[in-house]
This record gives C-alpha cells, sequence and structure tokens, in this order.
C-alpha cells in the first residue's frame, strides 16, 4: 500500500514523532511505499540537525536522516511552520538574512501543497499527532 | 491553477477531503494552522469539509477580541472560506450544547449535525486530517 505520513509533534516532547519513525520502519520492512513524510506544526523540529540529545538516548533527527538514505525517502519540512519555528534551510537563511541554517540532511523544505497532494497520491494518509 | 500545479495535484483526480477543527482558536496553534491548510488545499480543487467539534467550535464565534493576547484576530478569514470554494462547514450539535451556544453565535453559515451524522459523514471520507 501506498502510505503519506504527517507528523504533527516535535521530538522527545510528544510520542507521535517516535511513532511516526517505528510505522514508516515497519511498513517499509513488510515491503509497502512512503511517498512522503510530511512535517507540520512543531513537528517541523524533527528536522533540525542542531539537536544534540544526551548520548544514551536515542537521536530522533538522525534517525530520520539515516532511514531517509537508505530508502530514498521524501522527508518534506512545511515551510510556513518552519520559518514560525525557526527551521531553515540555506537557501531559506540566506532569503530571509538570517546567519545560519539548520535543515538535517535527508529533509527539505516544501509548502503545504506537499501535504495535500499526498492525501491525494496516497491510498491512507496516516496523522501523528496529539 | 497553472498545468503543473494539476499535474502534481494528481492529474484530475478529487478526493473527498475533511479537515476536523477540535481545538480552540488561540491557547494552542493547531486552529491557525488548520485554516492555513484549507486555504492551499484549496488550490487542489478537492471534495472538501471541514468540521468543527469540541472546543474548536470557539473558533467560529462572534466577536472575537485578541487584543489582549497579542494574537492576530484570524476568525475572518472563515468567512473568506466561501471564495475559496470551500463551502461545507459542518458544527457538531452537541458541542455547541455542552457550551450553551446555537448556529447563532457563529460568524458563518455552518450547517449543525449530531454526533452520529458527524461519523457518517467522516465514514465516507478519503482523506480526513484532524487538528
Amino acid at each position: 500500500m501506498k502510505f503519506g505520513i504527517l507528523v504533527s509533534e516535535g521530538p522527545y516532547t510528544h510520542q507521535a514523532a517516535d511513532s511516526a519513525y517505528l510505522f514508516t520502519k515497519a511498513a517499509l520492512e513488510k515491503g509497502h511505499e512512503i511517498y512522503r513524510i510530511f512535517f507540520y506544526h512543531d513537528g517541523v523540529n524533527n528536522g533540525t540537525r542542531l539537536t544534540t540529545p544526551p548520548q544514551d538516548e536515542r537521536h530522533i533527527v538522525n534517525r530520520w536522516s539515516e532511514l531517509a538514505e537508505k530508502h530514498k525517502l521524501d522527508l518534506v519540512v512545511c515551510v510556513a511552520a518552519a520559518q514560525r519555528r525557526g527551521i531553515a534551510d540555506a537557501e531559506e537563511a540566506k532569503r530571509n538574512g538570517k546567519d545560519g541554517d539548520n535543515l538535517a540532511p535527508g529533509f527539505r523544505i516544501s509548502g503545504l501543497g506537499q501535504l495535500v497532494e499526498a492525501g491525494i497520491q496516497c491510498e491512507r494518509l496516516v496523522t501523528f499527532g496529539d | 491553477m497553472s498545468e503543473e500545479m494539476m499535474e502534481e495535484g494528481g492529474g484530475g483526480v478529487i478526493k473527498k477531503f475533511c479537515y476536523i477543527n477540535r481545538k480552540a482558536p488561540y491557547g494552542t496553534i493547531y486552529a491557525l494552522e488548520s485554516l492555513e491548510v484549507v486555504l492551499i488545499g484549496a488550490a487542489f480543487e478537492q471534495d472538501v469539509s471541514v468540521v468543527f467539534a469540541d472546543d474548536g467550535i470557539y473558533q467560529l464565534t462572534k466577536g472575537q477580541d485578541t487584543a489582549g493576547i497579542e494574537m492576530k484576530n484570524f476568525s475572518p478569514t472563515y468567512r473568506a472560506l466561501e471564495m475559496y470554494d470551500v463551502e461545507k462547514l459542518y458544527v457538531e450539535k452537541e458541542s455547541l450544547e455542552e457550551r450553551g451556544m446555537t448556529a447563532d453565535d457563529l460568524i458563518v453559515p455552518v450547517e449543525v449535525l449530531s454526533s452520529a451524522q458527524l461519523q457518517d459523514l467522516m465514514e465516507d471520507q478519503d482523506v480526513v486530517l484532524s487538528f
């Protein structure tokens, strides 16, 4: 089955980010297709490479990046939600006159249309949120 | 809408999209960012329904004044939904009653549905996004 995934909560604060990852991993292992993972609301915080959890804790951001690289996943961070929360790639940072960027490898920043389009293209759009 | 967007949007596929708003407008950002999805989504020309339930019905209350909390009052935007061809707005009857409200307290015309009727409506959708 072709799945789209929506992640609506931030890492470490809420289990949604973990559940989304574990669901995605399990679905891929079962041979399903993950068309896109869209990060919205505080979910955009899953995409900052500045995340530095204690070493004996899971690294939620790196975990996404690694999974994306292994399975060529499309990890999309909502641009409007990202701007509010200070998540930027190099291009966005430059456009907004910021002195740094923080988007993690494997993620890209794009618009909300990508969420709606995933809803149209996928057989199931699964939300992980509050 | 450009041809490119049409293609990106799914090549003429029309699905039933249902947005469910359950939270009060200003205590958290969900209501505002839900509205942003509805507005952007309108460009994809899908069959859209927007549901308000629980504290989500407060998003539609008349006379919102946000000056004291330094937030933008975005409630007028709900009145603009019609211009985006988002015309199916539903409010849960039980949520209104529990809060001592009627449809007259709301800034836009809505259809009031019982919890059971909303259940049927949701059953009928292709994509349900809950905020």
